[in-house]
This record gives structure tokens, C-alpha cells and sequence, in this order.
């Protein structure tokens, strides 16, 4: 069983949280017109068999976006972080896929 | 190769069962080969033994990095239908079932292909409307579909719920009859025999880790028991796509997420077709053992684990006694996880890649096992010409830079969802 510390709400089942996917994509500018941009930020992902960087959404408790460090080897958390805290320093573009 | 046939039975018990053939050589790598296929599952296998049987390219190797039907092909819950509603789809599964239909025949090996029916329940009228829609539409492409009632559904399987607190009650089911299961280890077994039989190299604990390269072309491939040189390589490694994909410089639209599947203790027959649950994701089959096989969402998150965790266990169980209270006190006996390609819209890719040399089958997501014949039928072709088989030219790598996705969920492009 996955288990996730959220940053707000301590260490927590992950059936209360939404998976979001990849992290580390980033979304072209809104007025991007270049259709590769776009073709690449929705469709293609590395799907590391080793550390990956994914958002989660802890939906049933503070409902706060993470960015979650894990293997995907084993599940093994290397860390968790609000996404919003690193989007204000990496892109301004918002990421949440719901 | 020996042939099986009730004569080689008798000649066998008479000198003790201690003659048999084995059923494939324990072959060891050539210098080089025409055809490299790498993955031994279902679809890699049935890849090499179509290249043979179709086009005569015998000099051909399947690498396998274990052994062959640990992969998926052996951890699948076995479902053969044809059923789907996308042109592109409909005919290319409708060819698999034609060639489910004839397999044990033409393999010489009995897959105990079994016709028993699949049904879908539907939930509400408007779901009854799509999938109404679905038969008609299979109908058109000369596939069995019957819509049911819901009376008609509970003559067929009495044991759904039916009752007034039904969680979501049965307004009826779409049916196909030609739909069912086989043995997933004997669908392996079945192709490598009938592989080898041809001549085809079956290589067991030879991993594929690097290619080798010619300018920017592919010609063979670098493995733990060292360099083999192919004319072409066929990439069927299942969920492990994106990892020997990036190896040969594909960037590709798709993530691993892990499926379990579960079996109960043994019971009396009860469940007679596969029965899947309209209202959310369960579906159910019996074993010829007895077992309840079941599955039903991806654990959700990208994995190679191989292993699936226990939220899935419970919402699974959840689904399976809203639709059949009856089975709620019995026990699970095991469960465990395959990991998959899960591409964006849910349909595989199977095509030539950009790289000279390089074939891609991949992506089969959680429903790849019905399609084993006819993925290996059409691989086969488009390794042996260069060109995509017609009924696999909608599966192309091309089509989410066109727009052209087929989204037999209509859950959108992330992977996760499908
Ligand atoms: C739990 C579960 C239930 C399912 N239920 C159904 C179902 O009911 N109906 C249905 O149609 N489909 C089902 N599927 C999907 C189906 O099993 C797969 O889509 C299909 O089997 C995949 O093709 P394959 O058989 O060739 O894969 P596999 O058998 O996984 O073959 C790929 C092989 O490649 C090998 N490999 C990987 N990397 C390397 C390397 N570097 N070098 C050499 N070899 C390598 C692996 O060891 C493996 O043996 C299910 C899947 C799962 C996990
Ligand atoms: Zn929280």
C-alpha cells in the first residue's frame, strides 16, 4: 500500500488522494501555436522504470496538488512537495489535469 | 516436430510417458538472425510463428529475458470478445476472434478455446441506447451481438442482484455469444511449439538491453548472452515498451500502470459466460477448476512493480458484491499484477517506426490478450513487407499527432483513465 505524507496533513493512506500523472511535463504558453508543443504536452511521457515525479491530489483531506517524488520500481517515496509552491518558482502555468 | 494425436497419446503410454518430445528446443543464439523479435509472450511468439507459417522467414529468434508466458500472457484473465465500436477496432478484433476460433486446430495444440458467451450489463436506458448502439454496429461488420432485457438477463445469469436495493439495478446486458476464454499459458506454449516447429530460435533468459546500430538504422541487438545480429527487430515486450523503446530513441505516447487479477477458492459451476459489470469496473469468469477469475480497474499510477496494491483489492470486492451478493463470504485464494503499456486512447500501436529496421507492437493496454492472433498475424506482415498490415493501419504511432485516436473509453489522454 502506497502511503503519502501530505506536507499539510501528515502521513496518509493514498486511496484518499487522486493520481494526476507526470510532473515533469511542463504546458506550453497558452498562446503556444506551435502543434508540437502541444502533441508532446499531452501525449508523450519518458515512463521511467526508476524515480518519477507525479502529481497527486489529496482530494478527501486538504485537497492540496503534491508533487510526489517515487520509484516506480517498488513505490518508494523519495519525497512529496505542494505543487503549487514549485509551479511559482518553475512555470507560472497551472498543471492540474482535473 | 512430433504432431499430437490420439495415436501419440497411445504410443506414449505404452513406453511409460517417458518419450515425449520436448515441446520446443532450448536454443541458443546465432551469429545473426533475418527476424529478431524481442518477448516472448503471447504476441511475440505468435509473431515468429506467423513469419514462418505466412511468409516463410524461418531464420527467425524470439529473445525472451525469463521465461516464456510469465509475462502477461500467462497473467491475464483470459477474456476473448469482439466487441468493440470504433471502425479500426471492430474488424481487427473480429479477425482475432476468427483466428481464436480455428487456433487450437491450426497449432496442433488445444488452448481450450471456450465459447462460452460474454455478456455487459447495462444500468440505466441510456446505457441499454449505447449499447444498442454497439450491437448494430457490430452486426453491420458481420459480428454476433444480441441486446437483452432484463428478464432475459436474469433467466441467463439468476445470480446478479436483482433485488429492489440493488446498488444500481439491471435494465438488461448486451451479449455476445462467440465470446469467452482460453488457457493464456497454453496460448504460449501452443505458438512457441508451433514456432519451433518451423525452425524459429526460442532464446529463454536472454534480456535485450541495447541495439546495435548502423548509421541510424537498427541491426541487431546487444544481450546478456551478447551481440545478435537481425536484418529487422520486432519490439512485443508488453509493458516494458517505453523502457527498450528509449534504448532505441523512440519518444512514445505511453505509461505502465500495473492490472491485477484475482481467483477465489474453487466452487461448483455458477458463473456460466463471462459476466462484466456495466456500472463500474468488475467482470468475472470461472475456471475449468472452479475458481471465480475476476478483475477490474489499474491500481492508476504509473508502476513496474509487478505487484498491485490493496486499495484496488477492496474497491474490486466492492464491485463484485454489488453485482453478485452471493459470493460475498467467499475466499480470494490469490491475486497478483501485470504490468502494461497503457497508451493514451487505449488502443495499441503496431507499425514500422521511423528507425530502418526497428518494428513496434505495443500499447495493448489491459486487452491485449484477445487480440494475440491477430497482433502476431499483422506483425508478422508488417515486418515481413515494411508495411503496415490494412487492419492494423489505424494503430499507428502517427495518429495522436493527427488527431486520428481511437478512444474506445472516451476517457480523454491520460493514460491512467483509459
Ligand atoms: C491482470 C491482467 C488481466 C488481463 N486480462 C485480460 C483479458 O481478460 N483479456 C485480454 O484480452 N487481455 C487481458 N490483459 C492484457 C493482456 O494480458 C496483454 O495485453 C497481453 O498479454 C500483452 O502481450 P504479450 O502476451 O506479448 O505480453 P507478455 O506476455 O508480457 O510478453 C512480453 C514479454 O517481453 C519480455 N521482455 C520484456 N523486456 C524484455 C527485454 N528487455 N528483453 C527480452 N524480453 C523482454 C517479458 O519478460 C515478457 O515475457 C490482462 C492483463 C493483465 C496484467
Ligand atoms: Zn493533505
Amino acid at each position: 500500500m502506497l502511503r503519502i505524507e501530505c506536507p499539510c496533513c501528515g502521513l496518509r493512506d493514498h486511496d484518499e488522494f487522486r493520481y494526476g500523472g507526470d510532473a515533469s511535463v511542463t504546458r506550453p504558453a497558452h498562446h503556444d501555436p506551435d502543434p508540437e508543443a502541444w502533441y508532446r504536452y499531452v501525449y508523450i511521457r519518458t515512463n521511467q522504470a526508476g524515480l518519477h515525479r507525479e502529481f497527486w491530489q489529496h482530494v478527501t483531506g486538504c485537497r492540496q496538488w503534491l508533487v510526489v517524488e517515487r520509484d516506480t520500481r517498488n513505490h518508494a517515496i523519495a519525497s512529496v512537495s505542494l505543487a503549487r509552491k514549485l509551479s511559482a518558482r518553475k512555470s507560472p502555468a497551472r498543471k492540474s489535469p482535473a | 516436430m512430433s504432431r499430437y494425436s490420439a495415436f501419440s497419446i497411445f504410443r506414449n503410454a505404452l513406453s511409460g510417458q517417458k518419450n515425449w518430445q520436448r515441446a520446443w528446443r532450448a536454443a541458443e543464439p546465432k551469429p545473426s538472425y533475418d527476424v529478431i523479435v524481442i518477448g516472448g509472450g503471447g504476441h511475440g511468439l505468435a509473431t515468429a510463428f506467423y513469419l514462418a507459417e505466412n511468409h516463410g522467414i524461418r531464420n527467425v529468434a524470439v529473445l525472451e529475458k525469463a521465461y516464456i508466458g510469465g509475462g502477461n500472457v500467462g497473467r491475464n484473465t483470459t477474456v476473448i470478445r469482439s466487441n468493440y465500436l470504433l471502425d479500426g477496432n471492430t474488424q481487427f478484433y473480429e479477425f482475432a476472434m476468427k483466428l481464436w476460433e480455428g487456433m487450437s486446430r491450426a497449432l496442433n495444440f488445444n488452448v481450450m478455446f471456450s465459447q462460452r458467451g460474454q455478456l455487459v450489463t447495462a444500468h440505466s436506458a441510456d446505457q441499454l441506447d449505447g449499447f444498442s448502439h454497439r450491437a448494430n454496429i457490430m452486426r453491420l461488420n458481420g459480428i454476433d451481438a444480441d441486446i437483452l432485457d432484463r428478464d432475459e438477463v436474469r433467466r441467463l445469469v439468476p445470480y446478479l442482484d436483482f433485488s429492489d436495493t440493488a446498488r444500481f439495478p439491471i435494465h438488461g446486458a448486451i451479449f455476445q455469444g462467440r465470446a469467452g476464454t482460453a488457457r493464456h499459458d497454453a496460448v504460449a506454449w501452443g505458438y512457441a511449439r508451433a514456432a519451433d516447429g518451423h525452425g524459429v530460435d526460442i532464446i529463454q533468459n536472454c534480456e535485450v538491453t541495447g541495439f546495435l546500430r548502423d548509421g541510424d538504422g537498427i541491426v541487431g541487438v546487444e544481450t546478456t548472452k551478447g551481440r545478435i545480429g537481425a536484418a529487422k527487430v520486432g519490439l512485443a515486450v508488453a509493458g516494458h515498451t517505453s523502457v527498450l523503446g528509449a534504448k532505441a530513441g523512440l519518444e512514445l505516447p505511453i505509461e505502465s500502470h500495473v492490472l491485477q487479477a484475482f481467483v477465489t477458492e474453487p466452487l461448483k459451476p455458477l458463473v456460466d459466460q463471462v459476466v462484466a459489470y456495466g456500472a463500474d469496473h468488475f467482470y468475472v469468469s470461472q475456471s475449468d477448476k472452479g475458481g471465480l477469475v475476476f478483475g477490474g480497474n489499474l491500481d492508476g499510477y504509473n508502476s513496474y512493480a509487478q505487484r498491485g496494491n490493496l486499495g484496488v483489492v477492496r474497491e474490486v470486492a466492492e464491485a463484485a458484491i454489488a453485482l453478485m451478493p452471493c459470493i460475498s463470504r467467499v475466499r480470494l485464494l490469490r491475486h497478483w499484477g501485470g504490468v502494461m503499456d497503457m497508451t493514451p486512447d487505449a488502443s495499441p500501436v503496431i507499425c514500422p517506426t521511423p528507425i530502418e529496421g526497428l518494428y513496434l507492437n505495443g500499447g495493448w493496454c489491459y486487452g491485449g490478450f484477445k487480440a494475440t492472433p491477430a497482433s502476431g498475424w499483422c506483425f508478422a506482415h508488417t515486418i515481413a513487407t515494411g508495411k503496415p498490415h490494412p487492419l492494423i493501419a489505424a494503430y499507428g504511432l502517427e495518429r495522436f499527432r493527427t488527431g486520428h485516436t481511437l478512444d474506445e473509453a472516451g476517457a480523454g489522454p491520460s493514460a491512467w483513465l483509459q
